[in-house]
């Protein structure tokens, strides 16, 4: 197992609904494109999650600069469309001019793009496929740079990005021949390589830790890279480990509390403190539950990070806030 | 910084805005027999479903709940470990008032077989259970979990008898809205053009029905050949031509259960934590249930935060903390600036949700309300689900 990123160009994130995905999938964008790299930056649910943690304009299907990094570095969004990779691929393959739009015509491309299980997805992946092997002067093979330093992708939740990552070779099997065989293909072997690490975002609860070590398994079994599992929204304690265990106990100090409080300037009634000492209690037994929650997911093995509970939400200044803590951490070198 | 804010209990302003959702009269109402728990993705559906229900059963009606993706701990002491997708007895409960409480897990795919397998001729079940296109669709589709849901739903209902009470929840998805839609997206997929076009060379009338669409569908299914390679065409073909067979009946069920939604004895909880997403959602699916003259019941705001201490202010509280932590104190100051800054985080935390959950109201304001305090461990126990059902009923 690694903890060394250098090698991958492709990180995808995922974790359970709501848990901060998008949030992370920009921060880790942001902190990638320090010392002036060029990052892509995509999403796949067409929910424009990318261009509201930005404040840009809502994103169409071409790629656009949401962000640049002090050190000269840059983020392009992008929302995947199926239906223009879609087209864009049989304008590529087949140069189609006229049956392109009788396939549209004839309901084939909605058919393709939202009900034949598992076109969708290798349409998405696909086209993320593509902008990794861009090179700078547009082609895809040539001594040019590639066009991206790396790629982050804010993936399906933990629910469906088993299957997502494993459409291809499901594809490849449904069909058997023809050009969608071969590149559902190639596909795979860029989702297996080391190239491709797959990181779970996860909060300290019960569920999304559970959904995190099954994803973990999951995502193994397929061959495929897991990353890292990042913590968010955390939340530090607001007493240290001795004054937590007397207060999950309910043997808080009162007679020195109450003195403390009465010396600051407080009028203690026996309400207030009884009523302190439970929120007190309350907090010890939720920071117990965390701290299982968080021993579960080092049982993974993997290396984890921490990003903190901002109090005012997300904006693009607490993205670039939380890159800078990823970064820290050592999450990008 | 709001310094103004005035320390309060938690929810009493709340509950002064909107009226209280009575949960017992609703639970006791004999004339409901469905109740379903829709809201956003892990807002606590699950959760006030099994409480629901274990307090109906309690309270002397037998009561089915259907869940669909309990945490573990929780399907564990709701004793649903055998997977087989039909309702089980839940241990411990208290049956002195004369009801029961059975519970079980739905198993979407499971569920799709059973209905291929009732509704199918066996050579063409077997047929259709091996299809590719089949096993991608009963497993993956969107949708599909929502659809096996009302199908299930409808099956409980069929055996009534049994029980008097079925008790839903609503699978894990972003919008609560997709409960609803769901189902139809299933229904659009066998009546899309595109399928209609590729199960048209399979019908009796030969390829007759080509003729209609001129050489364009040569030309189509000609570039889908070449895309897709034949043998997925072919799977596709087959697949709906099996389905086609039995799925008049399959629809005819799915819309029988829909309308059972709107009917007098079903009531619609919406559930949403007090955070600005989920009680937007919670306003889309209200508008909505409404616009579709849909039975709803109130809305219940699960996991408030909870603050027990009264009369201290955050600004006052924060201030003193400061006041004692200037390192120099005993260890019992660090302490006593420890809760005070625990408690400022409290009440203003309360003091947000309860302003997001007035917010609803006031756009709401004939909707009855009902509102759970977080817990301080996850629910996932007979005992705590009791301590939910009875913040729903206080
Ligand atoms: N570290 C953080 N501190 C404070 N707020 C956060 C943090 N991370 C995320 N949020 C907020 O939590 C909410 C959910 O985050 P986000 O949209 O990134 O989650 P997601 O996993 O992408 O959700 P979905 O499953 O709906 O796509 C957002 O309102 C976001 O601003
Ligand atoms: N009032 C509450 N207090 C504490 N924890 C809760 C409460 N309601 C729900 N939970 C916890 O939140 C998590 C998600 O709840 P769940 O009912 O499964 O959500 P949903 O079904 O809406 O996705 C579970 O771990 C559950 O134990
Ligand atoms: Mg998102
Ligand atoms: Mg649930």
């Amino acid at each position: 197992m690694t903890t060394d990123w250098t090698n991958a160009r492709l990180h995808i994130v995922t974790g359970k609904g709501g848990t901060g995905k998008t949030t992370v999938a920009a921060a880790l964008a942001v902190a990638l494109a320090s010392n002036g790299r060029r990052v892509l930056l995509s999403e796949v649910e067409g929910r424009q999650g990318i261009s509201q943690t930005f404040d840009v304009p809502p994103l169409g299907t071409e790629e656009t600069r949401v962000a640049r990094t002090a050190g000269g570095g840059e983020i392009v969004g992008l929302s995947v469309d199926a239906k223009a990779a879609l087209m864009e691929y049989l304008q590529l393959f087949y140069k189609l001019g006229r049956a392109g739009k009788l396939l549209e015509k004839f309901g084939a491309i909605d058919f393709a793009t939202t009900i034949a299980p598992g076109v969708r997805d290798v349409l998405l992946i696909g086209k993320i496929y593509e902008a990794g092997r861009r090179r700078k002067d547009g082609k895809h093979r040539g001594a040019s740079p590639a066009a991206y330093d790396a790629i982050v992708l804010d993936a399906p939740p933990t629910g469906r990005i088993g299957r997502f990552l494993s459409v291809n070779s499901e594809v490849a099997d449904l069909a058997r021949v023809g050009p969608i065989h071969s590149q559902a293909g190639s596909i795979t072997t860029m989702l297996e390589s080391d190239g491709t690490v797959v990181h779970i975002v996860t909060l300290l609860e019960e569920m999304p830790v559970q959904e995190t070590v099954e994803a973990v398994h999951d995502l193994r079994e397929k061959g495929l890279h897991v990353g890292a599992i990042i913590v968010n929204m955390v939340r530090p304690p607001y007493l240290d480990d001795a004054a937590l265990d007397q207060a999950r106990a309910g043997r808080l100090h009162k007679p020195s509390i109450s003195t403390q409080l009465s010396e600051a300037g407080v009028k203690v009634t026996p309400d207030l403190l009884d009523g302190l000492l439970d929120e007190a209690q309350n907090h010890a037994l939720r920071v117990d539950l965390e701290r299982e929650q968080l021993a579960i997911l080092e049982e993974t093995g993997l290396p984890i990070y921490q990003l903190p509970a901002l109090p005012d939400g997300i904006d693009p200044g607490e993205v670039r806030e939380l890159a800078d803590a990823l970064i820290e951490q050592g999450m990008v070198k | 910084m709001t310094a103004a804010a005035q320390p309060q209990p938690s929810g009493t302003r709340a509950s002064q805005a909107a009226p209280r959702l009575d949960i017992d009269a609703l639970i006791g109402d004999r004339a409901i027999g469905i109740i379903v728990c829709c809201g956003s993705g892990g807002v606590g559906k699950t959760t006030t479903a099994a409480a629901l229900g274990l307090r109906a059963a309690e309270q002397g009606r037998r009561v089915v709940v259907l869940t669909i993706d309990p945490a573990r701990r929780l399907a564990q002491s709701l004793g649903l470990t055998e997977l087989d997708n039909t309702p089980r007895p839940v241990q411990g409960i208290d049956t002195s008032a004369g009801g029961s409480l059975d519970a079980m897990m739905l198993d979407m795919k499971r569920t799709f077989d059973e209905v291929v397998l009732a509704h199918a001729e066996p050579g063409k079940a077997q047929q259709i259970l091996a299809n590719p296109f089949y096993q991608a669709v009963s497993s993956s589709f969107a949708g599909t979990q929502e659809y096996m849901a009302m199908e299930k739903l409808g099956q409980l209902k069929q055996s009534a008898d049994r029980w008097d009470l079925i008790i839903v929840d609503t699978p894990p998805s972003r919008s609560a809205l997709d409960f609803l839609d769901a189902p139809n997206r299933l229904g659009s997929f066998l009546d899309g053009r595109f399928i209609r076009l590729l199960t048209a060379p399979a019908k009796a009338s030969g390829r007759a029905g080509l003729k209609v669409f001129g050489i364009g569908i040569q030309m189509v299914s000609g570039v889908m050949t070449k895309i897709l390679g034949g043998q997925m065409l072919h799977d596709v073909q087959t697949f709906v031509a099996a389905l086609d067979t039995m799925f008049g009946g399959f629809r005819e069920r799915a819309d029988k259960t829909y309308r059972l939604l709107s009917e007098d004895e079903t009531a619609f909880l919406v559930v949403a934590s007090p955070e600005r997403d989920a009680l937007r959602e919670a306003s889309y699916f209200v508008d909505r249930l409404e616009a579709d003259g849909m039975p709803l019941s109130g809305l219940v705001v699960n996991r408030i935060g909870r603050v027990v201490a009264p009369g201290l202010s955050p600004s006052r509280a924060l201030a003193m903390a400061e006041s004692l932590d200037d390192g120099t104190g005993p260890r019992s100051a660090t302490n006593a600036a420890g809760v005070l800054r625990l408690h400022a985080t409290l009440v203003r935390q309360a003091e947000r949700q309860r302003e997001l959950a007035e917010r609803f109201s006031r756009g709401h304001p004939e909707i009855p309300v009902a509102y759970v305090p977080a817990l301080s461990q996850d629910v996932h126990d007979l005992e705590s689900l009791r301590e939910v059902g009875d913040a729903l009923a206080e």
